[in-house]
């Protein structure tokens, strides 16, 4: 079996580290096929993505999902789901951090931590229309800037635009 | 002369960035300073699309996001649905998988050093290039009638069976690449303009490299160790010997080195595969309309340009909920500008080709 399949202790000392400094902001944390996953409010997104980086060693971001949770909102009705992919490397190890942002809230940036974060967070303000606070450079990144509506949120038509063609 | 900034446009149409790309240039004289790339000029929306077709429909479109690894998008979204799934494939299948996959990688390196060669001004290493990928183009068409949108792996394994013909012919192949490789290296391994154009150019470290994440040739030529194949294997990778070349300087010319190193491995793995290919089915049994219970699975290969990765989720029905790309292309792009910075004007051109980007891939 791959080695990266294997539950490692260390990844298990690694959440109760994060759970330790964190406390109630870690609202579930599991250690899966060899990868630590995690859901966090919000508001700690900026330092547990430190605490990643700095501390438990991981390099990298690997990619930044979003979901539009538009049937079955998360979390207080909460819209968007954003799940932050980091990886570590040697070790071949990879953690996944998810958090909640309502329409109309904002998550902290990840480029001062990840500066591979640039395009990918330009890409959720393009697509889902959520906000980085402390991005340098937040415009849309695929479609014109005088664009209306984000196209991939679930009440964006598959065809025409937000009001008909 | 007077410090004095020039804005300078390349593209959308420009024959060096193969495909529609944009460069917003900052130039004092001969020095770039800054550049910025404008993307969505490809943007066909394919994550929006794939939402209203079911799991099978998608598998084609795969094959539009990087149109010269077209089996590397198929076989790194198939993995993340039978991994969603739960879908076991057959050893063979899988063997099967590592020879298409790998072929493809040997199709794409041989194109990108073409395309390289002829932007920095050597039209005939062109021609070479492009000789022996024809000849794996060949091998697609026998294998299920297409060359460039191939559509060669299904979820649950492959289109069909390699039989002892399309072996043969494949090893016949196989034999004939390492002379082009050789009439490759013997014109630009010591040509003196190549080296110029390439050596100490588009300078990345270790430490930024992994900073921007990087992926693939570009991050190996880093001298960063980090091969999916090897690290985190899939469809059998652990069972074939193969290295993960390495550079050291980060350089263009770095990058140009890894690629061919590469072809030579991809060709022992193909040989490996062929040799050792287990009895049993192509493909696993898979109902028609895939219907998969909520989930999320994250699955990633190493394709020729570096790590691509699909994000699946389910929600029950037989459409995926929401499907996200991890674009090795898009990514790689990204630091596009910390390579030229510094360097002149007419090193963009290089640079930009030594990342080895895919328009389709990186506007989804």
């Amino acid at each position: 079996m791959p080695a990266a399949l294997v539950d490692r202790p260390e990844l298990r000392k690694a959440l109760d580290a994060l759970t330790g400094r964190f406390a109630d902001a870690v609202l579930g944390g599991a250690v899966e096929a060899g990868e630590i996953s995690v859901r966090l409010r919000a508001e700690i997104l900026a330092p547990a993505l430190r605490f990643f980086r700095d501390e438990l060693g991981f390099s990298a971001l690997e990619d930044l999902i979003v979901c539009d949770e538009y049937q079955a909102p998360v979390e207080g009705g909460k819209r968007f789901s954003v799940i932050y992919r980091l990886y570590k490397f040697p070790g071949a190890v990879r953690a996944r951090l998810a958090v909640a942002v309502g329409e109309g809230g904002s998550l902290p940036s990840a480029v001062p931590v990840y500066p591979s974060a640039n395009w990918a967070e330009r890409e959720a303000f393009d697509m889902f229309g959520i906000p980085f606070e402390g991005h340098p450079d937040l415009r849309r990144i695929y479609m014109a800037d005088d664009f209306e509506g984000h196209p991939l949120r679930k009440d964006f038509p598959l065809a025409g635009r937000i009001g008909g063609l | 002369m007077a410090f004095r900034e020039i804005d300078l446009n390349m593209g959308p149409q420009h024959p060096s960035t193969h495909g529609v790309l944009r460069l917003k240039l900052a130039v004092d004289n001969e020095v770039v300073l800054r550049v910025e790339p404008v993307l969505g000029y490809l943007h066909r929306g394919m994550e929006k699309l794939w939402e209203s077709l079911t799991y099978t429909q998608v598998v084609p479109l795969t094959d539009r996001l990087d149109y010269l690894a077209s089996l590397s998008n198929n076989l790194a979204y198939c993995l993340a649905v039978e991994k969603l799934a739960g879908i076991e494939v057959p050893k063979r299948a899988q063997y099967i998988r590592v020879v298409l996959a790998e072929l493809q990688r040997l199709a794409s390196h041989l194109a990108w050093t073409g395309f390289m060669a002829n932007d920095i001004g050597a039209m005939s290493v062109l021609l070479y290039g492009f000789e022996a990928r024809e000849d794996i183009l060949d091998v697609f068409e026998e294998y299920c009638g297409a060359r460039l949108t191939v559509h060669g792996i299904r979820i649950g394994g492959a289109v069909r069976d390699l039989d002892a013909p399309l072996i043969a012919r494949i090893r016949t192949v196989l034999e004939r690449i390492p002379k082009r490789l050789a009439d490759i290296r013997a014109l630009l391994d010591e040509n003196r303009i190549w080296k110029e154009r390439t050596v100490g150019i588009g300078r990345i470290s270790a430490a930024d490299a992994i900073d921007y994440g990087l992926t693939g040739p570009p991050l190996r030529a880093s001298g960063v160790a980090w091969d999916m194949r090897r690290d985190i294997p899939y469809s059998s990778y652990g069972d074939f010997d193969f290295e993960v070349p390495l550079g050291a300087n980060g350089d263009v010319y770095d990058r140009y080195l890894v690629r061919l190193e590469e072809i030579c491995q991809s060709i022992r793995i193909v040989g490996q595969a062929l040799d050792g290919l287990p009895d049993g089915d192509c493909a696993a049994r898979v109902p028609r309309i895939l219907r998969i219970p909520p989930g999320e699975a994250f699955h990633t290969i190493e394709s020729p340009k570096g790590v691509l990765g699909f994000t699946i989720r389910s929600n029950g029905s037989d459409k995926p909920e929401r499907v996200k790309m991890k674009s090795p292309s898009f990514i790689n792009l990204q630091s596009l500008e910390h390579m030229c910075k510094g360097n002149l004007f007419s090193d963009v051109v290089g640079i930009l080709g030594s990342l080895d980007i895919v328009l389709g891939e990186i506007d989804k």
